[in-house]
């Protein structure tokens, strides 16, 4: 990664805009290096609203809007922010922008907003986009940030996806809130099945992670700690 | 008075940030390696959160809410200025953390050294943003609630945190299968406390 100014436009003579090097940018935060699994980043809202898999995925779109406009804007400013107010500066530009995102969602779908509650206002303190403008935007050029801010988000979404099918299939029975379970499947109807509410409690979130986490490294053993 | 210990007990146990919200869990996760470091972040959360809080609190009844700004004169009464209550609170919060971290630098130079880079991240440690914003939710009556709350929330984060720190110290001991070693094995057992701290759910205070 050079840290020399490379404009965006330099960068797209240079190389083609989607070389080798600026798809890894993008995939790699799906697998080898996901902010969560691996480097342990973002975990607190991806716990939080997972029960269902609707707000799940606004809360996805949301990361990935924010996380790429505010790499953008991040790798833009890089060389006018003085280092030493460089955190406070990165969440103003994060806040508006989060800010943005809370009003949309509160004008065009207030029920999920509702749901999200404060979880949209802490996309801002997601310690996914402090690292990432911090480790990515601030050295590498505007192209290449907005890559690898979508890279990431995409990796955070991904998680977030997944758990929040696995819980709320489990939990609840349905997907996006259609019932997938037949009614007549049911104790209560008598049938054989029950939801298990357990799925539905936060601990249960933390589980969920650590069985991808299990998965994913049983597969993938370079990852795999010492202690 | 009954009423202030009612909500100091539920901060910290009923509605615990880390176990009921999740709040603060990368911080949470990456300081929790010895016990030592895991006692000194959470003082600063609980010391940083003690602090945040009450003020924002102030800056959410005095100038951000609807009708807030009506002590400038009467002209003012309709301005709702609620929109930047992110924008103020993350503000103030990164302000604070700034003083937290030179009043430490200079009275605990080697808690400094251990808590190396996490210090400027409790600016973004999500629990005090939280803790702002649930106080900004839940409407609290007076500042000296706001502040029982905000001191509430982070005894109970300095708890879980210490908690998972002695844990995570033996479990260096046992055989944990290879792919669940470090980050896997800590998330079941965070997991398994949560559950445990879900007993106090039922307590209606």
């Amino acid at each position: 990664m050079s840290t020399e100014t490379v404009e965006k436009k330099k960068s797209g003579e240079g190389e083609p805009l989607f070389s080798k090097k600026n798809r890894r940018l993008l995939s790699d935060p799906l697998n080898d290096n996901n902010p969560i699994t691996v480097q342990v980043l973002g975990i607190c809202s991806a716990l939080a609203i997972t029960v269902q898999l609707k707000p799940a995925v606004v809360m996805a779109l949301s990361v990935v809007f924010v996380m790429g406009a505010g790499n953008v804007i991040i790798s833009l400013l890089r060389n006018l922010i003085p280092s030493r107010v460089r955190i406070i500066v990165m969440l103003t530009v994060v806040a508006s922008l989060v800010i943005l995102v809370d009003q949309v969602l509160k004008a065009y779908m207030f029920d999920v907003s509702k749901q999200l509650s404060v979880f949209i206002g802490l996309i801002i303190t997601n310690c996914i986009i402090m690292g990432r403008f911090e480790a990515f935007a601030m050295g590498n050029g505007t192209w290449k940030s907005f890559l690898d801010g979508i890279g990431n988000a995409a990796g955070y979404g991904v998680i977030l996806i997944l758990v929040s099918i696995f819980r709320e299939f489990f939990g609840a029975g349905s997907l996006w809130g259609h019932k997938l379970i037949p009614d007549d499947w049911y104790m209560q109807n008598g049938g054989f099945y029950h939801d298990n509410g357990m799925m539905l409690l936060p601990p249960m979130a933390l589980i969920s992670v650590a069985l991808i986490i299990w998965v994913q490294r049983a597969y993938n053993r370079k990852l795999i700690e010492e202690n | 008075m009954q009423e202030l210990i009612n909500i100091f007990a539920k901060a910290v146990f009923v509605e615990n940030m880390i176990f009921a919200y999740f709040l603060g869990m990368c911080s949470y996760l990456a300081v929790s390696q010895t016990v030592k470091t895991a006692v000194g972040l959470g003082a600063a959360v609980i010391f940083v959160l003690g602090i945040t809080v009450p003020i924002n609190f102030l800056l959410e009844n005095y100038v951000l809410q609807e009708g807030a700004l009506a002590w400038l004169g009467p002209q003012f009464e309709t301005v709702n200025l609620s929109f930047l209550s992110f924008i103020m609170f993350i503000a103030v919060i990164a302000s604070m953390v700034q003083l937290v971290e030179m009043i430490i630098e200079k009275f605990a130079p080697a808690l400094y050294g251990a808590l190396g880079i996490f210090l400027p991240l409790i600016a973004v440690n999500c629990s005090i943003l939280g803790g702002a914003l649930f106080m900004q939710e839940r409407a609290y009556s007076n500042i000296t609630q706001a502040s029982v709350f905000g001191l509430g929330s982070g005894v109970g984060w300095f708890l879980a945190i210490v908690a998972i720190a002695a844990i995570r110290e033996k479990i260096r001991y046992s055989n944990v299968p290879a792919p669940m070693r470090g980050l896997g094995i800590t998330f079941v057992i965070t997991g398994l406390m949560g559950i445990a701290f879900m007993s106090f759910m039922g307590i209606k205070l």
